[in-house]
């Protein structure tokens, strides 16, 4: 199921664009549903419901005036967010998204890139992605950033394990390290978040902190750092941090769903993208509902439940899904 | 982990539940909140119903001010040009709303009930010269009209905040 260079080419800039779109959204649809959670609004000002919010918001940010830090090392200070920007747009290129089309004689994927090992190509550049956080904290050359980037590295660092552990059940069922594969094998059999609940709340939990959102936000915690690693940085190089994080949200979400939901296969009528895209926005909803309801957690907390509450039930649920494999094979 | 688990889970059912609850937000350009009756807001200079003014420039206004924001320069009324029933008329009556703390000590000096505070609030100006009133701005009608809450919903034997809130 080859298809020529070109429609790869075309399919990955509608990609990149309707993941900017999904960001966007996915900020206006946190503000609103945070709001309505807390008995308020959300952005209600520009544009109908404040649908044009992430516009007013993006044009803000392109017009702040472009600061330095006196100290700053330019090169890499600029540099940071551009790598946490890219390795959270390039994660997505190995999700599927669909079963692929026959669009006049062409053949189009239902993915952009189909690696044989696409889950460790979304894990490798996750933790090319911490990069971003620790240069730019590194680069800004004040304390604050600096220390603000060391906690996020050890946060990112020690979730990642128990992030890649927890779907080592799957890629044991699946018998596949390729995405695609494990979303056919889902549709043959059944979704894997019934045999492998343990390994999804591990991956929820792991998502969270990965994507440093409440209740693992430590690498922000506005009400009690400043900002963490992107202190010193302001308009729209923030705004590339910021997105970073949510495209990674969305990027998880969307290998959750990969990965436990099945992806695009959907019980009742085969609607593909759309399934996709509603289980994503389900889950996107429930990050968002989680940080309505869940207060932060304390540094020495969070280390304690990544190291000795996730990481051994990731992987006791791992070698059992080895022994039951082996037992049934 | 905490030691009640259930409670934490709790919590989402209350967050769950408020998305369908009307938000307690008022909107507030669109809507404007009552004021009580008695709020102080911006001044108002008043005249008799004859057509003179009540001041007779005698300046205890600016002497009761705290903030000090008060000129009052009088004038002797003639009877070709009698502006108030006194003796003597404010000439040039301006209030610094800049400095104006709201305090409402002038209405309480004054003799005559010239000067009363209003229930606007909405005087916010690009410029500091524009917040110097002068006495013409303060005998015209206020431009912007505020909503006041009925007077009778807090003239009751128990006071308001007794059985509010």
């Amino acid at each position: 199921m080859t298809e020529p260079w070109w429609v790869s080419l075309i399919k990955a800039a509608v990609i990149v664009n309707l993941i900017m779109v999904a960001f966007a959204y996915t900020t206006w649809l946190e503000r609103k549903l945070l709001g309505r959670m807390q008995n308020r609004y959300g952005p209600n000002r520009a544009g109908p419901y404040g649908l044009l919010q992430p516009f007013a918001d993006l044009i803000k940010l392109v017009r702040k005036e472009s600061f330095f830090p006196v100290a700053a090392q330019h090169p890499l200070y600029i540099a940071a967010p551009i790598i946490s920007m890219f390795t959270a747009l390039a994660a997505f290129a190995v999700i599927p998204f669909g079963a692929g089309w026959q669009i006049w004689h062409y053949h189009v994927n239902g993915e952009i890139a189909n690696v044989s090992i696409g889950l460790i190509l979304i894990f490798a550049l996750g933790s090319v992605g911490v990069y971003g956080a620790i240069v730019g904290g590194w680069a800004s050359h004040s304390k604050y950033s600096l220390l603000g980037a060391m906690r996020t590295c050890a946060q990112l660092v020690s979730y990642e394990v128990s992030l890649a552990l927890s779907v080592l059940g799957v890629v044991l069922m699946g018998q596949s390290l390729n995405l695609v594969d494990i979303v056919n094998k889902q549709g043959a059999t059944i979704w894997f978040v019934v045999p492998q609940i343990a390994g999804l709340l591990v991956f929820v939990f792991a998502m969270i902190a990965e994507t440093s959102r409440p209740p693992f936000d430590l690498p922000e915690a506005d009400t009690e750092l400043v900002a963490g690693y992107h202190t010193e940085y302001g308009g729209m190089r923030w705004g590339l941090f910021q997105t970073a994080e949510y495209i990674n949200m969305i990027t998880l979400s969307g290998l959750a769903v990969t990965l436990f939901f099945g992806g695009w296969h959907g019980p009742y009528a085969p609607l593909g993208p759309i399934w996709f895209l509603l289980k994503v926005f389900a889950f996107v909803s429930v990050f968002i509902w989680i940080r309505a309801s869940v207060p932060r957690l304390r540094y020495d907390q969070l280390m304690r439940f990544g190291w000795k509450v996730l990481l051994p039930v990731a992987t006791i649920n791992a070698v059992i899904t080895a022994l039951l494999v082996v037992w049934v094979s | 982990m905490s030691p009640q688990p259930l409670d934490s889970f709790m919590g989402f059912a209350v967050t769950f539940r408020q998305l369908f609850k009307k938000p307690v937000t008022q909107q507030y350009p669109e809507y404007k909140r009552p004021v009580y009756p008695r709020f102080r807001g911006r001044h108002r200079l008043h005249v008799h119903e004859n057509g003179l003014e009540k001041c007779v420039g005698c300046s205890l206004c600016a002497a009761a001010c705290p903030a000090d924001c008060i000129r009052v320069v009088a004038e002797e009324n003639t009877a070709e040009n009698r502006v108030s029933p006194g003796e003597r008329y404010a000439r040039i009556y301006e209030i610094n709303m800049s400095r104006c703390i709201f305090c409402g000590y002038c209405e309480l000096a004054c003799p005559f009930d010239a000067i009363t505070l209003g229930n606007e609030y909405e005087i916010s100006e690009y410029s500091r010269d524009d917040l110097i009133y002068t006495k013409d701005m303060l005998l015209a009608e206020p431009i912007k009209k505020i909503p006041v809450a009925d007077r009778e919903l807090y003239d009751t034997p128990i006071p308001y905040y007794k059985d509010h809130s």
